[in-house]
């Protein structure tokens, strides 16, 4: 058994490690940049302005509360449907399944990173915003130099878990024919009738996951390393 | 809109199918969950270890992926050891999936929270001179339910988004029938919308419900 599995590895390791590659486009883009919309996101959350919070909490509860899969499937068949989009620039993004898979994920990672960012934004010690204040931060000052890198590095440890739940729920771009890992291996398990190949894949994964737990431990202590324990 | 209307039934019979599987996977994923628990807490190393091990790949893979591997494998074992004597139907295969997909996870839950259980509790258990079965059942398992509740929340809510997955490999629940929906009417913006917002109304429905369960589960607590 073990032997038909490093045969199909050494085998088929070329279109394997193109998916590798694209799961991992999609993992490292998508985490980047649901980070960069976390952030603001998790502000709005917190905000005094009652509608911006509300619109930041309607955003997060939208893709939190519905399945990754039917997200993706709004965007990349859904908006077919308007012809005002097929004639738009963001037509660009949305007819192509890669673009697409990367849009969805990127979307859905920003709201849950915007929740665990919120915690770390509420977890900042109060004695800290107050020194930012007593040096005549304003509320950008502050956010800037002070909360948020706090913040993030409250939330560091839920943010890479968020990571390594991302490359995970990246295999459903197969679904829309990305060739990442789980899309080669269902292709060549489609063809030879066997599931050899969606279990080389899945061996794969777990290499990537252990690896990236390691690297999310590493960055936690380095982002945190002023702190005392 | 009235297109919608004409596909009304066949959503409401897709979501039926879509919640009977994500309740029947729970029921099966909470007592394999227990079962893993249990076996990962055991003295013995021939029990611990493998069973610790198994858990902890399945849940490095992508359930997507851990669903497709169950299911094709499962129809590939059945065809090459019974003729096709048996089959097994999409429905089947999913719940067989993602019970086992919600039992490495939550396993890891039950194991915390029965670690959390306090030995004074467990003494005070015996001192009234309970036997170990009426011990587990009257003290360990309430007090560790209490403790796993708001994780078993969270990976409810995970398993009902993760049926959507089951509609690939053909069963013909909500997703799938906003797919063929979709097809006829060219319409797929409003169906796929029309499925996400189902999925958004049944997991604010399960919310109070866990509420009154950590009610319940927190009496005599302060």
């Amino acid at each position: 058994m073990l032997y038909d599995y490093l045969g199909f590895a050494f085998e088929h390791g070329q279109e394997l490690l193109d998916g590798l590659w694209i799961t991992l486009k999609l993992l490292a883009l998508s985490s980047l940049g649901g980070f960069l919309l976390a952030l603001p996101l998790a502000v709005a959350r917190v905000s005094p302005n009652r509608t911006v919070a509300a619109l930041a909490r309607g955003y997060s509860a939208l893709f939190r509360g519905t399945p990754l899969l039917v997200q993706i499937f709004i965007l990349y068949y859904g908006f077919s449907q308007f012809e005002a989009v097929r004639n738009s620039p963001a037509w660009f993004v949305l007819a192509d399944a890669f673009n697409c898979a990367l849009l969805a994920l990127t979307l859905n990672i920003a709201a849950y990173m915007a929740e665990d960012l919120r915690a770390g934004i509420i977890g900042v010690p109060h004695g800290e915003k107050e020194a930012a204040l007593a040096y005549g931060m304003g509320r950008c000052g502050s956010y800037l130099h002070i909360i948020l890198p706090r913040a993030i590095g409250i939330a560091a440890p839920a943010l890479g878990n968020e990571v390594v739940s991302q490359l995970k729920a990246s295999a459903l771009a197969s679904v829309i024919t990305v060739l990442e890992v789980t899309g080669v291996a269902r292709r060549f398990s489609a063809q030879s009738y066997s599931t050899d190949p969606l279990i080389v894949a899945g061996l794969l994964y777990v290499a990537v996951t252990l690896l990236l737990s390691l690297l999310a431990r590493l960055a936690e202590r380095r982002i945190n390393c002023h702190q005392p324990r | 809109m009235n297109d919608l209307a004409d596909y009304a039934n066949q959503l409401l019979a897709g979501a039926l199918v879509t919640i009977e599987l994500a309740l029947t996977s729970l029921l099966f994923g909470l007592l394999l969950g227990l079962a893993a628990a249990w076996a990962k807490l055991a003295p013995s190393p021939w029990l611990r270890h493998p069973v610790t091990l198994l858990s902890n790949v399945l849940r490095g893979i992508p359930e997507f992926l851990i669903i497709l591997i169950f299911y094709f494998g499962l129809s590939n074992f059945l065809a090459d050891h019974f003729d096709g004597a048996i089959e097994i139907s999409p429905f089947f295969g999913g719940v067989f999936a993602l019970s086992i997909i919600f039992a490495a996870y939550s396993s890891e839950v039950f194991r915390g929270a029965f670690l959390e259980v306090g030995r004074g509790q467990l003494e005070a258990g015996q001192a009234y001179g309970l036997n170990r079965f009426q011990l587990f059942c009257f003290i360990r398992l309430p007090l560790a339910w209490r403790t796993a509740l708001p994780s078993l929340n969270n990976m409810w809510q995970s398993l009902l988004k993760d049926t959507s997955l089951i509609s690939v490999v053909g069963l013909e629940d909500m997703l799938r029938k906003a797919q063929i929906g979709a097809q006829y009417t060219k319409q797929p913006f409003l169906f796929y919308a029309a499925v996400a917002l189902v999925y958004l109304l049944l997991l604010a429905a399960s919310n109070p419900l866990f509420g009154a369960l950590e009610k319940s589960a927190n009496k005599g607590f302060r």
